[in-house]
């Protein structure tokens, strides 16, 4: 992306903080303070090991979760906290979800229309039914199904096709940000390269902007414009995929990288991937506090480990 | 066994596999004719889509399959020191799976599955599950058994064994997990290692430590290894061989060598090109159009064909054979005959060749 900086964001992400109180004495703190800001028409990868809370993340965005703290700005309006209606609805049609599995995430006693359309009879966005038809039938059409398919049932089609239609269901409201949730992982890999091509094809057509959490990195590096690295609940390293893939600062960013495989079997077979170990590093989330290196590339640290990491990087 | 004799080796050999299913909406041909050999100390990777059989090919190896299952044809004949210190061959299809269960399954035949958590017991600590193969097969000795678990729990890689032992599996992390799944695996010393996607449930921080702790057992016992997996990062990792499945068959198979910087079949190029690398800059993905055929239905010639853009009028009509194209590596693709036109791999794939053949060179 070019010049993001000079443009609004569209989603503003500040201290965002979702905790779950297991008992009076223990509570999981899932995110704990992240900060990022997406801007229109870009995808923004968000990677990490499972539990760092990337899902929760995405979640808290579009409120499935009540965030504990923090503020979410989406395109000029405040949705953390208590959302004023007319906020709700806005986020509600603006903002849309893919999920991991496509086996799970679509109903199966309702048909494929009924399916895409529920979103648009919810929010009366449609003049009568010929219109609704219209309007499935145009987005079933360019997310790669035919109308055909759009009279049959969920368990009728392929893990690939499924994904296609939970596409189509999060585009059909015509949304300004979707966020993708490890949306291919569960599929084949062959199948994996036409869901990931659609999305980019669909992105350029619509100008879609996409938060897309993944724990695949050459598929996010693929894919996105931005990436942030999430470890434990905190947002350890944010740039541009250039800065994150060539110079990496923070010592999990380096491990995650190390551990990407090779598909060349040579380098492969005498890789030997960085580990990390957060108490060995004596490495504390809390203390730190955002270092920015360049405009966008930012990392998580205090000002002696900053030091420290910086030394054998390009800055 | 034949009377030739082998340089290596043979531990397993499948012949002509055809395996069934008999489902309510019709007989599904999901095996189709596999042929396989696994040399000691060895490491076979299969690699295909879901529904390829790739799972099913080991499932009939350890007499786990589902009972709507039949062996239609073939033998897989499993060659192994008995009890009495001689060498002895069986086909393991002509056996019961009761008595692939009691003879071989855990003593000689092991398997790592893909997600730990649900194949440990929750209601029983991990030494103990370590310890009831050893027990069961080898008749050792309550004492003994917890020595050598304690001892592979050591050699799998987790500190302070001893404490661990008492421990269940959900005070373990997902990685320890499966490293205690493989010490179970391990405890007989079994001469075939069965890997079912052993990291796919796995961080890819962890993936890699999984693999390196099999390889580094490999060495040490002389255990050979099938992996099945569709991630071909983790074949370039481990695998010396690796035979690629589409809809029942292997349509590729060869080393690791001839199959990543010489692949012949369509489908092998679609999968190298449609994972993207760290340095994939083109603006789209290859893909490979279309899915995976309904092996409910009849399959006239190449099962491939409707998905492949260089498919030849033949191969809507004949299945093609394997071709010899040259050392171990076979390929069953029309256009392996030296009567087809000649084709060109992607484009992208062309990069990616290249850009091995440079990193080789600094190696």
């Amino acid at each position: 992306m070019t010049q993001t900086e000079a443009r609004e964001p569209l989603l503003h992400v500040e201290n965002l903080k979702q905790h779950f109180r297991i008992n009076r004495n223990y509570t999981t703190k899932a995110v704990d303070g992240i900060s990022f800001d997406i801007y229109p028409g870009e995808t923004y990868g968000l990677v990490g090991e499972s539990g760092s809370g990337k899902s929760t993340t995405g979640r808290a965005l579009i409120r499935l979760y009540t965030p504990t703290a923090g503020k979410i700005i989406f395109d000029g309006r405040d949705i953390s906290g208590n959302m004023k209606p007319e906020d709700e609805e806005y986020l509600r049609t603006n903002m849309q979800m893919i999920f991991q599995d496509p086996m799970a995430c679509l109903n199966p006693r309702k048909k494929v229309k009924e399916i895409i359309a529920q979103g648009l009879e919810i929010h009366h966005m449609y003049k009568d039914q010929a219109d609704l038809d219209e309007k499935v039938n145009t987005i079933l059409e360019k997310v790669g199904l035919s109308r055909e398919h759009a009279t049959r049932y969920p368990q009728q089609f392929s893990g690939g096709q499924r994904q296609r239609i939970g596409i189509a269901r999060a585009l059909v409201l015509n949304p300004k940000l979707v966020i993708a949730d490890e949306a291919i992982s569960a599929l084949d890999v062959s199948i994996q390269a036409q869901v990931v091509n659609l999305m980019k094809d669909l992105q350029d057509e619509l100008g879609t902007t996409y938060l897309f959490i993944a724990h695949d990195l050459s598929m996010v590096k693929y894919i996105s414009d931005r990436i942030g690295v999430m470890h434990l609940g905190h947002l350890v390293e944010t740039g541009t995929t250039d800065e994150i893939f060539k110079n990496p600062v923070h010592p999990y960013t380096k491990s995650l990288l190390s551990a990407i495989p090779k598909p060349n079997p040579r380098v492969e077979k005498s890789r030997i991937a960085l580990t990390y170990d957060k108490k060995k590093e004596g490495v504390d989330y809390t203390a730190g506090t955002a270092h920015q290196l360049t405009e966008t590339h930012q990392v998580l640290a205090t000002d002696e480990e900053f030091e420290r990491w910086i030394k054998d990087t390009s800055y | 066994m034949t009377a030739k004799k082998d340089k290596k080796d043979r531990v397993l050999s499948v012949r002509d596999l055809n395996i069934s299913f008999e489902t309510a909406s019709g007989t599904v041909r999901a095996i189709r004719g596999v042929r396989m050999d696994l040399f000691r100390g060895e490491t076979i990777a299969i690699v295909g889509e879901s529904g390829s059989g790739k799972s099913v090919t080991v499932k009939t190896i350890m007499g786990i399959m589902a009972n709507n299952g039949k062996i239609e044809s073939g033998r897989i004949d499993y060659t192994f020191t008995n009890e009495k210190g001689e060498r002895e061959t069986v086909d393991l299809t002509k056996l019961s799976q009761k008595e692939i269960r009691y003879r071989f399954n855990g003593k000689h035949i092991a398997m790592v599955f893909q997600d730990p958590m649900t194949s440990l017991d929750p209601t029983m600590i991990i030494g103990k599950q370590i310890m009831e193969g050893m027990i069961l097969h080898e008749k050792l000795s309550k004492a003994a058994a917890k020595e050598r678990a304690i001892d592979l729990l050591r050699k799998v890689g987790i500190e302070n064994p001893e404490k661990r032992f008492h421990e269940y599996p959900h005070q373990l992390s997902g990685g320890m997990r499966q490293r205690v799944v493989i010490a179970i695996a391990l405890a007989c010393n079994p001469d075939i290692l069965i890997c079912d996607e052993p990291t796919t449930a796995l961080d890819v921080t962890i993936q890699a430590k999984i693999l390196e702790l099999i390889k580094e057992l490999q060495r040490e016992t002389g255990v050979s290894v099938i992996y099945i997996t569709h991630d071909l990062g983790v074949v370039a990792k481990v695998a010396d061989y690796v035979d690629v499945m589409y809809a029942g068959r292997i349509v590729e198979k060869g080393s690791i060598d001839e199959i990543f910087y010489d692949p012949r079949h369509p489908y092998t190029w679609g999968l190298l090109a449609s994972m993207p690398d760290t340095d994939t800059n083109s603006k789209r993905l290859f893909a490979i159009p279309g899915t995976p055929p309904n092996l409910l239905e009849k399959i006239d010639g190449d099962a491939f064909a409707p998905r492949n853009p260089f498919a030849l009028a033949i191969d809507y009509k004949t299945e093609p054979p394997m071709f010899n194209v040259g050392g171990q590596h076979r390929v069953a693709s029309w256009l392996c005959d030296p009567r087809a036109p000649k084709v060109e791999m992607p484009d992208q794939l062309k990069e990616r060749m290249e850009k091995m053949r440079k990193e080789n060179e600094g190696i």
